[in-house]
């Protein structure tokens, strides 16, 4: 298995944020991670980028604990991208690119920068600085930053999150590209249950810091009884039998 | 250490600067005002105090001196500051950089926006004044060393604070130096201060920075023994202001801080 939790749990003073979660993710697939809002998909996301520090478990990369890794060595691996976090607002966009190609150790990084700037289409706000730039551009530089390096792993924290329809359908369809041309195992936290389906191999669902439930879209739908991945979250994450 | 990674860092801080005429203006302005100030003062000083007279510019001079020490320590402040307004604190800390590098690379760029904005400044004094930081000679390279490292493990101190308690520690951010000032007899001799208050000052490297560039500027002597007292002070300071920052990095990591800075 490329990454697994183990036993995965986060106590905030007194608060259990995360309850000895368990999942692993095979390489090159994609998991979505789904669970009302203070569920710990975050706090889980945190931890292994290495941001949170577990309480207890462990979190494997290629059956190797992340801790026994040099911290530059295996950030070279990650990359992240989300809407909550920004990039240097009175950088341009083509500066941010380059610091973080710079910061990641990307060779050839004018060639690389171009090529995720066409893919993505951000050229033409290449020189204008970043805090000026609407959402969708916003979202799509963070995307390429996250980009930047070829990342083996991949944190995408809710990328579509505030876009209008086109720009995150945009967004998705990059994503998927992307991955069909490149070898990157990608855990994607959403609340958009369309964009999960249409990304994820298989997705766990998390409520109260645990996680309730496990499998692909169509698993979870008729193991559920419902018609939908929506509202199968709604069960899910109500903890009853309701809609 | 990867000092393509540290320059990269440094690179983040140049173009912040370079984007912005008015961050430049505003590192300029304030050690210009300084200097203006200090400067009348320490005219008016040399003309009407015994112990001044016949000194042209040490009041002046350890205006500069002590303007070193706090552009040195705001500006690392400000470098950490920036990551958090701007909210990209997350993808810093979770960039393939090793803290020792994000130090480093922090404490060699403040240097640089150190000399943006006293490098006008000191030359100012020159025409204007007749007083030149220069003519301390070669053991103001020391004692800029001594204030500098100082300055920079004051930054530390503050920015450990921010990571250990979030933005809300940013008045401190700039209220450190002001509490420290009275110690360093920056303007005045260690004999000012009470006896209690002068055993703490002599644990400062800054009582011993500005004492002696009282003895080169007034006797014209060098006591190379004083400033090797001061280096060595800044060290063991900054020796321990990198231990308080690593344990408040851990310490963040562990309260889940790094996650959610700025917000």
């Amino acid at each position: 298995m490329f990454i697994e939790i183990k036993k995965l749990s986060k106590i905030y003073h007194q608060y259990l944020a995360v309850n000895q979660i368990n999942f692993q993710i095979e390489k090159n697939k994609t998991l979505g991670l789904l669970g009302p809002n203070g569920c710990g998909k975050t706090t889980t996301i945190g931890m292994i980028l290495g941001l949170v520090s577990p309480t207890e478990g462990q979190i494997l990369i290629e059956n190797k604990n992340i801790i026994s890794f040099k911290r530059d060595e295996i950030l070279r691996r990650f990359n992240f991208a989300s809407p909550y976090v920004e990039l240097p607002k009175k950088l341009t966009v083509k500066q941010n690119l380059e610091i973080y190609g710079r910061l990641y150790g990307v060779e050839n990084l004018n060639d690389r920068i171009n090529e995720i700037s066409n893919d993505l289409d951000i050229k033409n706000f290449f020189q204008r600085k970043t805090g000026e730039l609407s959402s969708g551009q916003k979202n799509r530089v963070s995307l390429a930053k996250s980009l930047i390096n070829k990342p083996e792993i991949l944190l995408l924290d809710e990328p579509t999150a505030s876009l209008d329809p086109d720009i995150g359908d945009f967004i998705r369809s990059y994503i998927q590209e992307y991955k069909s041309k490149n070898e990157v195992t990608i855990l994607l936290a959403s609340h958009n249950m369309s964009e999960v389906e249409r990304l994820c191999d298989s997705i766990i669902m998390m409520r109260k810091g645990k996680v309730i439930d496990k499998g692909t879209c169509s698993e979870l739908i008729k193991k559920h009884g419902r018609n939908n991945l929506e509202e199968t979250f709604l069960k899910l994450a109500r903890g009853k039998d309701e809609l | 250490m990867n000092f393509n990674k540290i320059y990269a860092l440094g690179l983040r801080h140049l173009y912040l600067i370079m984007n912005s005429f008015p961050r430049v203006l505003d590192l300029i302005y304030w050690p210009s005002v300084q200097i203006f100030l200090w400067g009348f003062i320490s005219k008016f000083f040399t003309l009407n105090s015994e112990y001044y007279s016949n000194t042209v510019g040490v009041i002046l001079t350890a205006a500069i001196l002590y303007d070193f020490l706090f552009r040195a320590s705001i500006s690392f402040n400000m470098m950490f500051l920036e990551e958090i307004w701007s909210r990209n604190f997350t993808n810093l800390f979770i960039a393939p950089i090793r803290i020792r590098e994000i130090i480093t690379a922090l404490t060699l760029t403040a240097i640089l926006r150190t000399l943006i904005g006293l490098v006008p400044a000191a030359l100012i004094a020159i025409p204007l004044f007749g007083v030149s930081v220069l003519n301390l000679g070669v053991p103001l390279i020391f004692l800029l060393l001594g204030l500098y490292l100082f300055g920079i493990t004051l930054g530390l101190l503050v920015t450990s604070g921010l990571l250990r308690y979030g933005p809300s520690f940013e008045n401190i951010a700039w209220a450190s130096l002001f509490f420290l000032a009275p110690l360093g007899c920056i303007y005045y001799p260690i004999e000012i201060l009470p006896l209690s208050l002068q055993i703490i000052a002599k644990g400062l490297p800054l009582v011993h920075i500005f004492e002696e560039m009282r003895n080169i500027l007034m006797n014209n002597t060098v006591n190379y023994l004083n400033i090797f007292k001061s280096i060595s002070i800044s060290v063991a300071y900054f020796v321990f202001g990198v231990i308080i920052f690593y344990i408040s990095y851990f310490g963040a990591k562990k309260r889940g801080t790094l996650m959610n800075m700025g917000e």
